[in-house]
């Protein structure tokens, strides 16, 4: 088939400006990642020689290792409290009209308004003031505050796609409210609610400003640990450490997409 | 009319002594939301196996009544009983109630199985009686076979039998569809249509059917409700709603009519004649007793009682021919009649001998060969 030189131009041009963005959005992470690899201790791009000894820094770093697992700790409390509370508070607001729901509504659906530094300052004025220390429960208080939002809009939402016509013909066969709540509604709700506390978890495990106002030595998480790190060293151990986030990361989520089945869960592969 | 027949002869036999308590009875059911009001004190009893349809144009209030029937509304005035029992304040999970839903509503997560034995499990019904229901209910709408399919995998008519076997497992009191036919092509809703009627006389089910397609209606009907503005406007069976609607709404709803401008003759007990131009016609009295002798109605007639003679034949009216439509079956023939009606009169004529004996532009006579015509008070919108 034969094309006009106008619709070629189009479809080459769509492509080089494809390729742009792609390259724009992975440029930084490109960058860090060929960084990662210098032999020598500084941050230079492009590395004169390589080497793979900042990887074994990484791992072998007992400040890293140990934000690692405070923050992995965080991350799961907070997300599990933020996916709890957050459900039943977008329940609430999807199905009853009470005092006060359309402000309640919009303030905990907007949690862009409040930057993580007032979060972070805050709970930490908080705490001075109560003589509460600054343990784990006070950094998972502040996660939570700043992933709430983001679980209950991910439910909000899926109970908006629900149909409510199938609690409705559970109720018609004889299912009790509460029955209904546990066979039809939580099951259909699933891939919202994973889905929100997997993009809670990642935002509380790469959660910076906040952490950094209410952890401690003893609490402070990864991101924090590395910004330790940086005041005192400016070799290439962050960014093999951002490598293998990078490389943990989306491995985690291939293997959530391909064996928890996502794709089923969500309802959207064909068979 | 012989399905008909049928139907009342098993109605009698299935309902026996349950007659003279309808199964489902709506004592002034009113359902307000906001300002506007959905249902305006609704009347209604159901008999027993009786298959009842509400029919009316979106916004009437019909699926507003069947919600309120199931439980899934709470009526603001008026009372409802099923079975004899006051169920107004009853919730719906304890109303005993089958229902289709137009998308079906099968629980995406469940296989075919789990969905049909979704009713019994919370009946607590054992392990054994109801592996046997589900595979009696599946066999009934003729998927034994599909148990362990998930509803994604089926097409839209396996999934309404699914929906089907699903409320008639639990063997309601009373099976309500909300327009399920209208998700479905058309050849395949045809079938459904005589499946589920076959169904529902087998087992006797008492059935509300909430539609907007009076074909639907008048085909598989025992009685119809024809509703509006959140009224019912009549009910009685098919026939006796095409062949004497109660109101202009009805008998415009209901099939095809043609208005004509009559005059009212005389009135003599329940009939009445008119007479449209040098034609009469009995019609019922009933329909038009607020108009005087000598006063103008509007008469209404079904395109099948209209016939072609020749003009100026006497009992006939004049007219022109100005479109031909042909049906397979019969001859739609637009006729314009300025003297008798405002708009084109519709006649059908049977067979093809309307096409060559009536062509566009012929002038004709028609004359009115029917008793089932009806007259109402003039008046613009129905």
């Amino acid at each position: 088939m034969k094309r006009s030189p106008g619709t070629l131009l189009l479809r080459w041009s769509g492509r080089v400006l494809v390729a742009t963005v792609l390259l724009f959005v992975l440029l930084p992470g490109i960058v860090v990642a060929i960084s990662a690899f210098n032999d020598r201790a500084i941050l230079a791009f492009p590395p004169q020689s390589w080497s793979l000894r900042w990887f074994w820094r990484a791992f072998s770093y007992a400040d890293f290792a140990k934000g690692f697992w405070n923050g992995l700790a965080v991350t799961v409390w907070a997300s599990s409290i933020a996916l709890v509370v957050g459900s039943a508070f977008a329940f609430a607001i999807h199905r009853y009209k009470f005092a006060l729901r359309d402000l309640l509504e919009g303030i905990l659906l907007s949690p862009l308004i409040i930057p993580h530094y007032t979060i972070g300052l805050g709970v930490l004025i908080l705490a001075s003031q109560t003589n509460v220390e600054r343990g784990f429960p006070l950094v998972i208080f502040a996660h939570v505050v700043m992933v709430l939002p983001f679980v209950m809009r991910s439910t909000y939402i899926s109970l908006e796609n629900l149909d409510i016509r199938l609690e409705l013909a559970a109720s018609s066969l004889g299912a009790t409210p509460l029955r209904i709540l546990f066979t039809v509604t939580i099951p259909l709700l699933i891939p919202g609610l994973l889905s929100g506390w997997l993009f809670a978890a990642i935002l509380s495990f790469n959660e910076f400003t906040a952490t950094l106002f209410v952890s401690s030595q003893a609490t402070q998480t990864l991101p924090v640990a590395m910004y330790n790190y940086v005041r005192e060293f400016a070799d290439p151990t962050l960014a093999a450490l951002s490598v293998i986030y990078i490389v943990v990361t989306a491995t985690l989520l291939t293997i959530a997409n391909s064996v928890l089945g996502l794709g089923r869960i969500l309802n959207v592969d064909a068979h | 009319m012989l399905m008909r027949t049928n139907q009342m002869a098993a109605n009698t036999s299935v309902a026996g002594s349950d007659k003279a308590r309808p199964a489902v009875q709506l004592d002034g059911v009113t359902k307000r939301f906001g300002d506007s009001i959905a249902l305006h004190e609704a009347w209604l009893k159901i008999r027993s196996s009786e298959f009842m349809t509400l029919l009316g144009p979106s916004g009437c209030g019909k699926t507003t009544l069947l919600n309120l029937v199931a439980g899934f509304l709470e009526a603001d005035g008026g009372e409802i009983f099923i079975e004899g029992a006051l169920v107004t304040e009853t919730p719906a999970h304890m109303r005993e109630i089958g229902i289709v839903f137009q998308n079906y509503a099968l629980f995406p997560h469940m296989s075919v199985a789990k969905n049909v034995a979704y009713g019994l499990k919370t009946r607590g019904v054992d392990k054994k009686e109801m592996a046997r229901r589900v595979d009696e209910a599946l066999a009934l709408v003729k998927l034994s076979g599909f148990s362990d399919r998930k509803p994604r995998q089926l097409s839209g008519g396996q999934q309404q039998r699914v929906a089907l076997a699903r409320a008639l497992v639990i063997r309601p009191k009373v099976l309500l569809l909300d327009e399920p036919f209208s998700a479905l092509d058309k050849n395949l809703r045809g079938s459904m249509q005589v499946e589920l009627k076959q169904i529902q006389r087998e087992l006797g089910v008492t059935t509300i059917f909430v539609t907007h397609d009076q074909g639907e209606a008048l085909s598989m009907s025992d009685r119809i409700a024809v509703m509006s503005a959140g009224r019912i406007r009549q009910i009685a069976a098919p026939d006796e709603i095409y062949r004497r609607p109660a109101d202009r709404f009805v008998a415009s709803f209901v099939g095809d009519a043609n208005v004509l401008n009559g005059r009212l003759v005389e009135r003599s007990g329940d009939a009445a004649v008119v007479s449209i131009g040098e034609v009469r016609a009995s019609v019922p009295a009933a329909t038009i007793a607020e108009v005087a002798i000598g006063g103008s109605v509007d008469v209404f007639v079904r395109p099948e009682h209209l016939s072609v003679t020749s003009r100026g034949a006497s009992g006939s009216l004049p007219g022109t021919v100005t479109t031909q439509v042909f049906q397979g079956g019969h001859v739609d023939l637009y006729i314009d009649a300025p003297g008798s009606a405002r708009d084109p009169i519709l006649l059908r004529s049977p067979g093809i001998a309307g096409l060559s004996s009536c062509p566009v532009g012929a002038e004709i006579g028609l004359s009115i060969g029917s008793d089932d015509i009806v007259a109402f008070p003039p008046g613009e919108a129905p």
